[in-house]
């Protein structure tokens, strides 16, 4: 159904789990590396196993980090909090279990303000953020399209089994109304920002460090007022989980898509099935996965082979003081450090880039640059492969490439061309412009030979510049930069066309 | 209250096979447990706070220090079934939690 019909219609009721997967050096409860990727089943001990006769037993940074990050998303901290047992039969876990924390998170009652496009400020209730282990990896393999209806076997690699995650649970979620895609992309993107620059975690969505499951429901504008009228709390839709969903843009446009799924079969005298489903990057539409069932019985209880965690308030408070400032008043400061126009500064908000700019600031570039690069080129090509920017290229490197431009030793044109090999893995924007050749010609020699050429082709232009109508030598400029390919620094062009047209 | 649909349940649950007679004899058998465990609760007065561990410690934690791992080949020694790499399930019907 059309977006603006649904909305007409219904109003989306919203509801997110963020899952963070801290980057300590080891795992949540193993002296395991912290680290998924390499080879199979090979950062992995007894306990990630879920060995007979193992003890998991619990890593302080992974508390000090999750601490830090429920006071960052306003949230008390239990004084004593414990880890519980949810039961169930998938093999991405050995043990039968996973270990989380249930009626006792270790923080709750928090609240995330989210700025949109527009400027307006909509705040998050968060419900609570417990600390939990990831599992392990699953490969499906053979049977159709290696999906797993038909698989025949499954491949289990056990190193990210056991990460430490903080899942983040918010509240029920109303009043987004239109917004909702927009909200559920800002609200992705503070979760991100504020997780980055407390420096707990990679926060890279493509690599799955940050995980966003999006709850929505709808519910009829009709249904809505005549419970109000009757004096009753409106009712809720049934929700559908929407899971895989591996960038900011695929948030806003999962939700989009949910919505508009959603609504065409209300409005058609259907009804929701309460389910997971499955969001695919290529086509935009997302799947129905599994529904729920009399398996989602965890039956949680305590971890007995774990103590309860009981921070003191010391910690807290020297945690508390470490804090980095609050989204707002950061975005606040760096709006006034790097001088852009509200419109500028707004625009990198939306793109969801204020870290990879001030990251590449922060590498030595300038601001306007780093804005210019990122918002532009950079944002070009990642929309065009269908992923967020921060993913193709580092800040560092675009830090590198500025600096090349800012030398005189690129000009922007040769700059993409850098950008280009950089993220198609050829290395750092250094190491790409000496494989490709790219550096611009400073051999005046080379230049002067292209410009006499084409001052004698251009007689009536050599006329006008030796009349002293200077801007008549643009002409001969762009033939000149034609001529060197583009590997011509147009400044240093310019100075010497009018040098050569007085001989 | 244990009934036989609890424990039929609770079977599945757990992937544990069960017969009629075993879910007859467990469903009185759990039963029992759960009236001791009732009678336990009547001296628990709201003062006495539910405990999840006998002995009294809180805060047992280790440094987040990298230790020793396992290798691939230990860590699939004791696998049924193996691609040399990887442990080998068979196809799950269902999916990640």
């Amino acid at each position: 159904m059309d977006y603006d019909r649904a909305l007409e219609l219904f109003e989306p009721v919203l509801g997110f789990e963020v899952h963070v997967e801290l980057n300590t050096r080891t795992k949540m409860f193993s002296d395991a590396p912290n680290f998924f990727g390499g080879e199979p089943n090979t950062n992995v001990t007894p306990v990630d196993l879920g060995l007979p006769g193992t003890l998991p037993v619990v890593n302080e940074k992974a508390i000090h980090y999750s601490i830090s990050l429920g006071l960052a998303l306003g949230c008390s901290i239990r004084p004593s909090s414990r880890f519980a047992r949810k039961n169930y039969f998938y093999p991405d876990l050995a043990k039968n279990y996973q270990i989380s924390q249930y009626d006792e998170p270790i923080a709750y009652d928090g609240n995330v303000e989210v700025e949109l496009s527009d400027g307006r400020l909509f705040q998050i209730s968060i419900e609570r953020a417990h600390m939990e282990e990831d599992a392990g990896k699953l490969t499906h393999v053979g049977g159709s399209t290696g999906r797993i209806q038909g698989a025949e076997y499954s491949l289990v690699d056990y190193n990210r089994a056991g990460v430490p995650l903080v899942e983040i649970v918010t509240n029920i979620i109303y009043g987004a109304d239109r917004d909702a895609p927009e909200l559920a992309k800002a609200y992705v993107s503070t979760i991100r920002d504020i997780v980055r620059s407390l420096g707990i975690s990679d926060a890279k969505m493509e690599r799955g460090n940050l995980r966003c499951d999006a709850n929505i429901s709808l519910r009829s504008r009709q249904s809505v007022a005549d419970a109000l009228a009757a004096g009753d709390p409106p009712p809720l839709g049934t929700r559908t989980e929407t899971k895989n969903v591996n960038s900011l843009r695929s948030v806003e446009r999962s939700i989009r898509y949910e919505i508009q799924r959603q609504a065409a079969i209300l409005d058609a005298g259907g009804t929701i099935i309460q389910e997971t489903r499955h969001w695919h990057e290529d086509t935009g539409v997302t799947s129905a996965g599994r529904p729920k069932s009399d398996a989602d019985d965890y039956r949680y209880f305590p971890e007995p082979d774990l103590l309860p965690v009981e921070p003191s308030l010391e910690l807290i408070e020297s945690l508390r003081a470490a804090l980095p400032e609050a989204p707002a008043i950061r975005r606040r400061r760096l709006r006034e450090a790097w001088g852009f126009t509200e419109l500028e500064f707004q625009d990198v908000v939306n793109s969801g880039l204020l870290v990879e700019i001030e990251e590449t600031t922060a590498a030595g570039a300038s601001p306007a640059q780093a804005r210019k690069w990122w918002t532009g080129e950079i944002a070009r090509l990642a929309n065009a492969a269908s992923v967020d920017a921060s993913s193709l290229v580092s800040s560092i490197h675009v830090s590198e490439l500025i600096g090349l431009i800012e030398a005189g030793e690129l000009t922007d044109r040769l700059a993409r061309q850098a950008l280009e090999g950089v993220v198609a893995g050829e290395g750092s924007p250094i190491e790409v412009v000496a494989s490709r050749g790219l550096a611009v010609v400073s051999d005046d020699g080379a230049l002067i030979a292209a410009i006499d050429e084409a001052l004698a082709a251009q007689p009536d232009v050599l006329e006008k510049i030796r009349d002293g109508k200077v801007q008549a030598a643009g002409a001969v400029i762009g033939a000149v930069m034609k001529a060197m390919k583009g590997t011509a620094d147009a400044a240093r062009v310019r100075e010497l066309v009018l040098e050569r047209a007085q001989q | 209250m244990i009934t036989n649909d609890v424990v039929a349940h609770l079977a599945n649950l757990s992937r544990i096979a069960l017969t009629p007679e075993e879910i007859e004899k467990l469903t009185g058998e759990l039963g029992v447990i759960l009236d001791a465990i009732n009678k336990v609760q009547e001296v628990a007065t709201a003062d006495v706070p539910a405990t999840s561990h006998p002995i009294p410690l809180v805060n047992v934690f280790r440094p987040d220090v990298i230790g020793d791992t396992l290798s691939a080949e230990e860590a699939l020694s004791g696998a049924p079934e193996h691609d040399g790499s990887r442990f080998k399930v068979s196809a799950i019907l269902g999916e990640e939690q």
